[in-house]
């Protein structure tokens, strides 16, 4: 459990949802794809807080804003979807784009 | 040796989930091996001695993971998978990027000179978190709260039925709203 090990597993996780979030069509899952993201992100601060600087509580700030960021990405997410199916019965990402022509 | 051993099957069963997310033809599979990944990502957050940290992921990720299998039966065209259909774009693209993105991160991480540890965890990290957004992070924890409180009224406005040109008409800086029952201080 070494901070490469951790570190590559948080790059894998950031580098799997980057590929969802650039190839979902739905939005639902795109924003899948963005949470996988996070995911790395909090692995990364973890591993950092553990590894680096574990006396001082920066890295679990940093995680905690993760989590919020997780939280609210979800919440607009949905709300401008339900947003979009209301406007035109949209949930595609290619769909959505078509609203500003 | 056992905290290394589950280290690694947490570690591999979170990569392999993440992928298997846009490998699965059914929605709620997806949703299901997304949660698994999440999961496992707070087993290794747990595993390096964030124990409030690592529960407070799991126990988001499982609600949060919920509410988006509700969604996704809301949206999607095919959530149980039974008819599949294609439903990417750009992958050739997005895999040669990613695949980028993934080697400069991995050189970056084995080539980088990592400075040593300096100072030792806390005998409770979760009381130095608290005195730390309490105290130093006090605009960390500001921010945060004001971010989720314009969340709340931001989601609302968006998600309601009713928008301003359905309440004002084509003239917004009417008197009154064509509300079905009178609210606020206009009663």
């Amino acid at each position: 459990m070494t901070l490469e090990t951790l570190l590559l597993l948080a790059a894998a996780l950031f580098s799997t949802g980057l590929f969802g979030a650039l190839t979902q069509q739905s939005v639902v899952m795109l924003m899948m794809g963005l949470e996988l993201m996070l995911g790395g992100l909090i692995v990364a601060a973890a591993a950092v807080w553990h590894h680096i600087a574990p006396a001082g509580a920066d890295g679990q700030v940093l995680i905690v804003l993760a989590v919020t960021v997780m939280a609210v990405e979800m919440a607009v997410g949905f709300a401008v979807v339900t947003a979009l199916f209301r406007a035109q019965e949209i949930d595609m990402t290619d769909m959505a784009a078509e609203l500003k022509e | 040796m056992l905290e290394h051993a589950l280290f690694w099957v947490l570690a591999v069963l979170a990569a392999a989930a993440g992928v298997m997310v846009f490998r699965f033809d059914s929605m709620a599979r997806a949703t299901y091996a997304l949660l698994t990944s999440l999961l496992c990502a707070g087993g290794v957050v747990m595993l390096l001695g964030l124990d409030y940290l690592g529960v407070v992921i799991l126990l988001m990720m499982t609600v949060e993971m919920a509410l988006m299998a509700v969604f996704m039966v809301m949206y999607m065209m095919n959530p149980a998978g039974l008819m599949p259909m294609s439903m990417l774009h750009n992958t050739k693209g997005a895999a040669v990027l990613c695949g980028a993105v993934f080697a400069a991160l991995a050189a970056g991480i084995l080539l980088a000179p990592w400075p040593a540890r300096r100072g030792r965890p806390p005998a409770d990290p979760t009381h130095d978190l608290g005195m730390s957004l309490m105290g130093p992070h006090m605009l960390t924890m500001m921010t945060l709260g004001m971010a989720l409180f314009a969340t709340i009224v931001g989601t609302v406005v968006l998600a309601t039925r009713r928008g301003r040109y359905d309440r004002f008409g084509d003239d917004l800086k009417a008197r009154r709203p064509d509300d079905p029952v009178p609210g606020g201080g206009r009663r």
